[in-house]
């Protein structure tokens, strides 16, 4: 027990107090600088952009694995393949992002028009007879494909929490619903969603926590270039941009942490009420 | 089957779409790094397995290699260097029409002399008079390439770019981060639910808020410390111990939480009888927890060494990136910068990264999603 507390003090808990000191510091973390950094944060248009892809990761990928990871559950029920196919789709849960990034780069791989396309979105593309583009250098837009690669990857997380779920609908309940003569879309409608309501929330909050970190993927495709920052790289950014601005860092991880804190004290209230049971 | 069902049909065809869309850009991966190096820059990795032209432009011998045969003065020589699975398609001798002649044909050049080249690539060039020139003349060439699959670029980013010495630093960053978190999570678990003591909810709760702390909020701090301890003794901050007590720290609670739950699940009575019996907590620990708790514990070993394994922040902050240091992921990342157009070496390189993650999950399947499926259901 001892060591752990002690390593869990060294590495979680001072940080967590010891970052939120070094937000109202200067660069060095040696001259009170009041909330200074704060105000720089709202005014540094790179952080606004951070807080505004963030948010637009939170909205689309959470939202995207699920219905997915549900779909793709829903349907491998059905087959006789479909384990196969599981194994497949959750496979990409096993490479690392960085791993990923490379995997998808290839795929948006740009040449010019007239040249062989050698990545095969564009490939496509240019065989339906339309122009190539560099996907990852066109603003916006290109936040989506960035979030693809984190959907790409999370789907199979997903979908077999969904599949766990759902082998535990109990059968006669389904069984009755038939009898009673529902369809299979209104089956899935008021008793599958209503049953995994609370796998959705748990899917929904891993995924949250996750892509609320993203850091990795965008290092590696556009390194926050083409108004792809996120909060993660600009505090990885600024940790060692001119000697480091702990300041500053600090301040950014504090925004990471905002989001988190929802979160926590769901679980918190989750765990409370599991003691008391 | 009662009968065929337009619903059953749509389901086969969905999922087929969607595995198909899931499969594609790895399996794309995977075959451009067995390509050719020189055809992966031209032609798409769905080409792998056609026949492709590419336009080559090549010289002939040099004049001193001419014999003289009754009167005639020949050169000989093979424009494909031999090449038993290539053929010349199309052929010219002029920059501005490099398709001019189907091979094989009979070319007569600006100076009167013949020149005759097969599909093989062979060629015989005849003359009356002598040959003169110093370089040997340009020929254009269209020539059909065969698929060619090769482990070169295994080779070359194995051996030369430095992956072999990064896929070893990456092991000795990933084997003790695993093992430490668990040992030490282990005892914390068993300590906090079977073991009274005060402020053991406490304690827990705690954990339970932790897991779910970014730990960017770890980073900078923990950093500071490093560099000072590094200062003091005059070290370097970045070590190899250092990353393994950060992996170690970031990944203990969810380790202690999922392994709590568990040890938690194990039926009540056992210990009871085991504490009448006069068992210590550590003999019970050793005794009974442990083998009951191997399933577990490969669930969460599995977890924590992948996560380790693919994990870029930490070994960036907490590593150098010389070459005995850095892992797969860094290094990774660098060679995008570096070779951002060479992709028969990044596909390479990612793939090679991707090996051990790959056995791991195709060999450990059900332990991973076991692991997977417990830490998220709670975290």
């Amino acid at each position: 027990m001892a060591p752990a507390l002690i390593i869990l003090l060294v590495y979680l808990i001072y940080p967590v107090s010891e970052t939120i000191r070094l937000s109202f510091f200067d660069n060095y973390g040696r001259e009170f600088t009041g909330v200074s950094n704060y105000v720089w944060a709202l005014n540094d248009s790179d952080f606004r952009q951070s807080i505004l892809n963030n948010f637009l990761w939170l909205i689309v990928v959470p939202t995207t694995c699920t219905f997915l990871g549900l779909t793709i559950a829903t349907l491998a029920d059905r087959v006789w393949w479909g384990v196969f196919a599981k194994t497949l789709i959750f496979m990409p849960m096993a490479i690392s992002f960085v791993g990923a990034s490379v995997i998808w780069k290839f795929v948006y791989e740009y040449r010019g028009a007239g040249n062989d396309q050698i990545g095969i979105l564009n490939a496509i593309i240019v065989y339906f007879g339309g122009d190539p583009h560099a996907w990852i250098a066109i603003p916006f837009w290109n936040n989506f494909f960035l979030m693809v690669i984190m959907i790409w990857i999370q789907t199979g997380l997903a979908m077999v929490i969904f599949s766990a779920a759902l082998r535990a609908i109990p059968e006669e309940t389904l069984e009755a619903a038939r009898i009673d003569g529902a369809g299979e879309v209104r089956i899935f409608f008021y008793i599958i969603i209503p049953f995994l309501s609370e796998t959705i929330v748990v899917i929904w909050t891993t995924i949250t926590i996750l892509v609320l970190k993203v850091f990795d993927i965008v290092l590696a495709m556009t390194n926050g270039q083409w108004g792809t920052e996120v909060l993660a790289n600009l505090m990885f950014d600024w940790m060692f941009r001119g000697g480091g601005d702990s300041g500053r860092g600090s301040t950014i991880a504090l925004f990471i942490m905002l989001g988190v804190i929802p979160i926590m004290i769901w679980n918190l209230r989750r765990f409370k009420m599991e003691q008391e049971r | 089957m009662k009968h065929f069902s337009f619903g059953k049909f749509l389901a086969h065809f969905f999922l087929l779409i969607i595995v198909f869309i899931w499969v594609i850009p790895t399996f794309g991966l995977l075959i451009s790094s067995l390509r050719d190096k020189d055809q992966v820059a031209l032609t798409g990795w769905w080409t792998a397995l056609k026949h492709n032209e590419f336009n080559e432009i090549v010289r002939t011998e040099k004049s001193n290699v001419q014999f003289e045969e009754n009167g005639v003065f020949i050169i000989t020589g093979n424009l494909l260097k031999n090449s038993p699975t290539k053929s010349v398609i199309n052929f010219g001798i002029t920059s501005k029409n490099p398709k001019a002649f189907k091979a094989p044909s009979k070319v007569t050049m600006k100076n009167g002399s013949t020149f005759y080249l097969k599909k093989d690539g062979s060629y015989r060039w005849t003359s009356d008079k002598e040959f003169k020139h110093k370089k040997g003349k340009r020929i254009f060439l269209t020539v059909n390439t065969p698929p060619s699959l090769t482990l070169e670029n295994y080779k070359e980013v194995l051996v030369f770019r430095g992956l072999g010495q990064s896929f070893i630093n990456s092991l000795t960053v990933a084997v003790p981060s695993t093992i430490i978190p668990l040992i030490i999570g282990a005892f914390a678990a068993y300590a906090l639910s079977w073991m009274n003591f005060y402020g053991r909810d406490l304690i827990f709760a705690t954990i339970v808020c932790l897991l779910v702390v970014p730990l960017q909020m770890s980073l900078i701090p923990i950093l500071t410390v490093y560099n000072q301890i590094g200062n003091f003794f005059g070290v370097s901050a970045k070590s190899y111990v250092g990353i393994w007590l950060a992996h170690t720290g970031f990944g203990l609670p969810l380790k202690i939480f999922l392994l709590r739950n568990f040890i938690k699940s194990l039926p009540h009575e056992m210990f009871e009888a085991a504490r009448v019996d006069g068992a210590s907590h550590y003999q019970i620990f050793m005794k009974i927890i442990l083998p009951l708790s191997i399933p577990a514990f490969a669930s969460i070993g599995i977890l924590q060494f992948l996560w380790v394994w693919n994990d870029l922040l930490v070994a960036l902050v907490f590593l150098d990136k010389m070459p005995s240091e850095i892992v797969l992921t860094s290094r990774l990342r660098e060679m995008l910068g570096e070779f951002s157009q060479n992709w028969e070496i990044l596909t390479t390189s990612a793939f090679v990264s991707m090996i051990v993650p790959l056995f791991v999950f195709l060999s450990l399947q059900r332990y991973f999603i076991r692991g997977l499926v417990a830490g998220s259901v709670k975290g």
